[in-house]
């Protein structure tokens, strides 16, 4: 009897130790994104992109892999909140960071601040990894910045439009559209541009029409639009209403369909710079747009490819890593060379920022149409 | 000549905003001459006019008058409930707990009306029920949207002054609002009184909330806030509970708010709404048109 016991206890134990052994370690990662709100269809391309990554992963990746997806709302405080949540209370190793720069920058500081490793795909402000010159060492991301992306904006409109004057427009209360404002506005007026009218609005104007009389009164032959979808759209709409005939250009913030749909006739002739289209040429890219098609029924904008490429940069870097903890990942980050994505190849620069090319697309009647890439 | 050009274009551009203003600032107005509560739920019949008009122009493409029509009504119904179940129960409750009732009603339509199976906490495109067309009348340019809120706006204040000032009903409303008690002892009915209020006010807002939506085409479950504010403040200006004060005060604010973008900068304008608030209140709290009213 006490044998019997002592087998089956043996036994207990090996069973016991062996599911401990052979099973995959779990590993929780966090995703935060605008899943409503003003900016919903961003949050949702790229909750698909990062799906898609995970699934990836979980057919041949050393670790179980148990996301965890937070909705920020495109409103700062939320983000802050689900940050901390994900960090204290769910414990997670990585956080796949907010589409938006006004959301990305306080998620980076108490990412930074907590060591642990955040990556975002597209938030593009500055500010994301560095605070006042500092570099936050936690921090990456998969895409270019501002002060790039408004400059190839303003180069774009004096060379390849070909237009003197311009107007810009931006939301005050919005770091991403003010970055943008700013960059576009001083490179416009070094190549030889005028700005003759630099205006803000606030984030909750619907109504737009004095300031676009008065821009009209300028007869300005560009009008510069940095800011998300919603708001473009709606100000593309009084921009014609008013009878400007400006050529509108605008970010990444406009990659979305619901830019044609809510815009309509507006924005068509638009153009504005992106990371990534879907036009591109090239095996990787080829590969994941069919896939994403075939799953989600759509093609993929700038959200979800980048989403995608940022949360593969992770994983690869999670298994190659010593230990599953950030701080080994983000050593492996800071030397990660030449990486393979759908979005173009991908190093990190002495900041956490990708080093990547610009994609100009021009917004027409049944889509976004590829013009042009330009490299840094 | 460009100025003055300018000028005019800013002040029709100013009308076009005010004109929104004073259909939300009438309920207001109205329903704190009869029952002295801010009705803060107010600012979401407005959103609740445009998602209603919303559904009907995207889901049965009904011609527009009928959406008019179908909008006030259900605004009004509305409106008539928010008042049943929220303030009839607190009629002899002391004022404030009216007040922070009022802005719970609002908060609860505001974060009800979100969730994923009603409205969504999304930004939504209206659709525009015709294309906008632009008239150039040398002076000023104007367009078919402009014209039609002007209209509708002028056609609403005429029902709404003979419904105030021509008819029995209106007389009752006039005199509760001028003293309850009196009132009651004259043998007129209080509670009906109120629901008709509430129902005109409402109905005002829907009215306001489609126009809104068709001048500025996107919609979402907080638009009310800042407009449902600003016409509180205009209706404050005009000078409460007085019908033609909340009108001017909603053209003042209108105009003087495009002025401010258009002179100024965009950034100072909800500002300078709140300093002619403050300015109001510290002035002349009875507004414009107000009397001072001593009560012994």
């Amino acid at each position: 009897m006490k044998k019997a016991l002592r087998i089956s206890l043996i036994f207990a134990i090996c069973i016991f130790v062996g599911t401990y052994v052979f099973a995959k370690e779990t590993i929780k990662i966090g995703l935060i994104t605008p899943l409503t709100g003003d900016v919903k269809t961003y949050g949702e391309s790229a909750k698909n992109g990062f799906n898609m990554a995970i699934e990836e992963y979980a057919k041949k990746g050393k670790y179980k892999i148990q996301p965890i997806i937070a909705d920020d709302r495109n409103d700062p405080t939320e983000g802050a909140n689900a940050a901390l949540k994900l960090i204290t209370q769910d414990r997670v190793v990585a956080v796949i960071g907010p589409v938006t720069s006004k959301v990305a920058i306080p998620v980076s500081e108490i990412a930074n601040v907590n060591r642990i490793l955040m990556i975002s795909g597209t938030a593009t402000n500055p500010k994301v990894t560095t605070s006042d010159g500092k570099r936050k060492p936690y921090v990456f991301r998969a895409c270019y910045i501002d002060p790039f992306q408004g400059t190839i904006g303003a180069g774009f409109a004096l060379k390849q439009i070909k237009r003197k004057t311009a107007a810009v427009l931006y939301d005050v209360g919005n770091d991403y559209s003010k970055g943008l404002a700013e960059y576009f506005k001083s490179t416009f007026t070094k190549g030889g541009g005028v700005v003759v009218a630099y205006e803000s609005y606030q984030k909750d104007d619907v109504d737009f029409s004095g300031i676009i009389t008065k821009v009209g009164t300028k007869k300005p032959d560009i009008i510069y639009i940095p800011d998300y979808y919603n708001k473009v759209a709606l100000i593309a709409k009084q921009v014609r209403e008013k009878g400007l005939k400006g050529v509108m250009v605008g970010g990444d913030g406009w990659d979305s369909p619901e830019l044609l749909k809510t815009g309509g006739n507006a924005v068509v002739g638009g153009y504005f710079t992106n990371h990534y289209s879907p036009d591109r040429k090239d095996p990787v890219a080829e590969a994941f747009i069919k896939k994403y098609k075939a799953k989600y029924g759509v093609v993929p904008d700038t959200f979800a490819a980048l989403k995608y490429d940022a949360t593969m940069i992770f994983l690869k870097a999670l298994d190659e890593a010593k230990k599953p903890n950030s701080q080994e990942i983000v050593k492996l980050l800071a030397s990660l060379k030449n990486y393979k994505g759908v979005t173009g190849n991908m190093s990190f620069d002495r900041n956490g920022d990708a080093v990547k090319s610009v994609v100009i697309l021009k917004v027409e009647k049944g889509g976004f149409k590829y013009m042009t890439t330009i490299n840094p | 000549m460009e100025d003055v050009n300018y000028l005019f274009q800013q002040c029709i551009n100013g009308l076009q905003l005010g004109a929104v203003y004073a259909l939300i600032a009438l309920g207001y107005t109205m329903v704190y001459g009869v029952l002295r509560l801010i009705n803060f739920a107010h600012g979401d019949i407005f959103m609740l006019g445009a998602f209603i008009a919303y559904y009907l122009i995207s889901k049965f493409n009904i011609p527009i008058y009928l959406v008019f029509a179908i909008t006030m009504v259900c605004t009004a119904a509305a409106g008539y409930i928010i008042e049943k179940v929220a303030y009839k129960p607190l009629r002899n409750a002391p004022r404030i707990s009216l007040l922070i009732t009022a802005v719970g009603v609002s908060l609860f339509l505001e974060y009800f009306l979100s969730l994923k199976f009603l409205f969504t906490a999304n930004y939504i495109g209206f659709p525009r029920p015709f294309e906008v067309e632009v008239y150039d009348l040398s002076l000023f340019t104007i367009t078919n949207i402009q014209l039609i809120i002007f209209a509708v706006t002028a056609v609403s204040l005429f029902f709404l002054y003979l419904l105030v000032y021509r008819t029995k009903y209106g007389k009752a409303m006039r005199a509760v609002s001028y003293d309850q008690e009196a009132a009651a002892l004259m043998g007129i009915n209080i509670d009906a009184t109120i629901s008709l209020t509430f129902i005109v006010g409402a109905a005002l807002a829907g009215v306001g909330g489609i126009l809104y939506s068709i001048a500025y085409p996107q919609i979402n479950v907080f638009m009310g806030i800042m407009p449902g504010i600003k016409s509180f403040i205009a209706a404050v200006l005009g000078g409460i509970g007085i019908i033609h004060g909340a009108v001017l005060g909603g053209f003042v604010i209108g105009v003087s708010e495009v002025f401010v973008s258009g002179f100024l900068s965009s950034t100072f304008r909800d500002g300078v709404i709140f300093i002619i608030l403050f300015l109001v209140l510290l002035l002349k709290p009875s507004g414009i048109f107000g009397k001072r009213i001593e009560k012994v």
